[in-house]
């Protein structure tokens, strides 16, 4: 009990809890909209604007030179997600817009990190997470966008669900649908780059659609889908930081492996359930 | 607002559509079409498959973009405003979300629209209402992917008439419905009908609501090429527009614009 006086050891609890909670939320409606593969696709875009903001940093001959690495990634983020939105719109294949994001942010990152002077082992912290270098500075940044996410995502709950659900129906009811879609795209692009320090550019994704793909076979509603998913959200994350602060562990990974394991977890025994049950 | 009892007076249209040109990839699907509404009034809107009619109605509802004509909504062009008094209802449930969503979930969604993101006080009550007037409040907290199409069909109409609908339009409600759920909803139109709803509804066949249609409209290859009563007492295979026909060339046919439609006698 005495580690958790430890300063260090709240910062990391909490900064995992906020993330936990938040990043499903956004998930629901990933998965709802089919496209659970967009975390990855902005993340890597999230990745380039870290990049960029170290160059800019040390450009502009700041101390610290990634004092300026979360506002690059949440500009490069934001501005990934308005341009996958805009070419769904349009038509675009969502999948192939995703893959040019993903192959073009990963190698901006690379290129830009080293004009900036950086090697590829500054942005590993990034693409993996560093939660145990957290600083209280993070945590209130954390805390601030995850209340914007979630108040956003909670209040917007039932417009959103219906342009996800039924979009020609929703454009019927006069529901603003493409604005309703783009907010679902800046949500996402704000929400991974909140989960970014915790769990890394690479698990983000991981850690939006997991708790909902657990959630989504224990209910047959989709509120409840997401209210259940935030809760395995945040168990998740914190026994993952709880474990690796026993055992020598990269806490991101073990989040994400925790969750496939409940995943694996669930989806057999909810296959045991139905067929005790006799349903399919 | 009601008018006085000694001189009935028509009913004003609170659907006017004129002139109507769609065009999907690059080649026009409708060629100006119109189609007019009343209160009370039930038009059929009636043709083959890929003649059309349903690219109409999705056009009515603003799901896809017209390049000519005008659609005006209780004497006003359509807005977003003006959708709050629509209620819709497409051909089935569309399967596009990746998660299950209950039926009473699906019908609070009909409580939205133009400026009301959240559904309101009472939006549960409401729904589990709507429901019941189809009969299928018992599944209200059902998956509505597990239901049967006639089931799902009942769910699609219950969220549109939870919008308290003074112009309600139903793009082929009937189509691989069982037989309960025709009933179920002929019942429902009936009373829609009575209390002064305007309703347009596209057909492939009279069915359980033949009692109910004042007016039909044929539309062929993008075209209106018949507007007039329906044939009572008749089955599909007399009504033109059915696939079996040959050329439409009834003494009653207005082919082209569709303006000038008559109101039920």
């Amino acid at each position: 009990m005495s580690l958790l006086m430890e300063p260090l050891v709240q910062r990391m609890l909490l900064a995992g809890l906020l993330v936990g909670i938040t990043t499903p939320v956004v998930g629901t409606y990933l998965v709802q909209r089919r496209m659970a593969l967009l975390g990855d696709g902005i993340g890597h875009v999230a990745l380039a604007g870290v990049a960029a903001g170290w160059l800019a940093g040390s450009a502009a001959g700041m101390a610290q030179r990634d004092t300026l690495a979360i506002p690059g990634a949440i500009i490069f983020a934001v501005a990934g997600a308005v341009a996958i939105e805009r070419m769904r719109s349009k038509g675009a294949a969502a999948d192939v817009v995703m893959a040019v994001l993903f192959y073009g942010g990963i190698a901006t990152g690379v290129l830009l990190i080293g004009l900036a002077g950086g090697s590829n082992a500054n942005l590993l912290g990034y693409l993996f997470g560093s939660i145990s270098t957290v600083t209280w500075v993070d945590v209130w940044i954390t805390g601030g966008l995850a209340v914007a996410i979630l108040v956003v995502g909670l209040y917007l709950r039932p417009a959103l669900f219906a342009v996800t659900h039924d979009q020609e129906f929703a454009r019927s009811t006069g529901l603003p649908v493409a604005v309703l879609n783009m907010v679902v795209a800046i949500l996402a692009a704000i929400t991974i780059t909140v989960a970014m320090r915790v769990v890394g550019v690479l698990l983000v994704s991981a850690l939006m659609i997991l708790p909902v793909a657990i959630a989504e076979q224990l209910t047959h509603s989709f509120s409840r889908t997401m209210h259940l998913a935030m809760g395995i959200g945040a168990v998740l994350t914190v026994a993952g930081v709880a474990i690796t602060l026993e055992h020598d562990l990269q806490p991101g990974a073990l989040i994400v492996v925790l969750g496939v394991a409940a995943y694996v977890v669930t989806n057999i025994g909810a296959g045991l359930v139905r067929r005790v049950r006799g349903t399919p | 607002m009601s008018s006085p009892a000694s001189t009935p007076i028509v009913p004003r249209p609170v659907l006017v559509a004129r002139d109507v040109r769609v065009s999907l990839q690059g080649s026009e699907i409708l060629h100006g079409v119109g189609i007019e509404a009343a209160p009370g009034e039930v038009v059929a809107l009636m043709g083959g498959n890929g003649s059309g009619k349903s690219t109409f109605v999705r056009a009515l509802v603003g799901a896809v973009p017209t390049t000519a004509g005008t659609i005006e909504f209780f004497d006003a062009p359509a807005s977003a405003q003006a959708r709050a008094r629509v209620g819709y209802v497409p051909q089935r449930m569309t399967a596009s979300g990746g998660l299950a969503a209950t039926a009473l979930e699906v019908v609070t969604s009909g409580l939205l629209g133009h400026r009301a993101l959240r559904p309101g006080r009472g939006a549960n009550t409401k729904a589990l209402k709507a429901l019941a007037t189809l009969g299928v409040e018992e599944l209200a907290h059902r998956d509505v992917s597990h239901l049967s199409g006639g089931q799902q069909q009942r769910v699609l109409i219950s969220r549109a008439l939870v919008r308290n609908p003074q112009l309600l339009i139903l793009d082929e409600p009937m189509a691989g419905v069982d037989l309960q759920s025709q009933v179920a909803f002929a019942h429902a139109l009936g009373h829609l009908k009575e209390s002064g709803v305007a309703i347009v509804i596209v057909l492939h066949e009279l069915g359980a609501i033949a009692r109910h249609i004042d007016q039909a409209v044929v539309i062929e290859h993008g075209c209106i090429t018949y507007v007039g009563k329906p044939p009572q007492d008749l089955g599909v295979h007399a009504l033109p527009g059915h696939d079996h026909e040959h050329a439409h060339e009834e003494p009653a046919a207005r082919a082209g614009s569709g303006l000038g439609l008559e109101g039920p006698q």
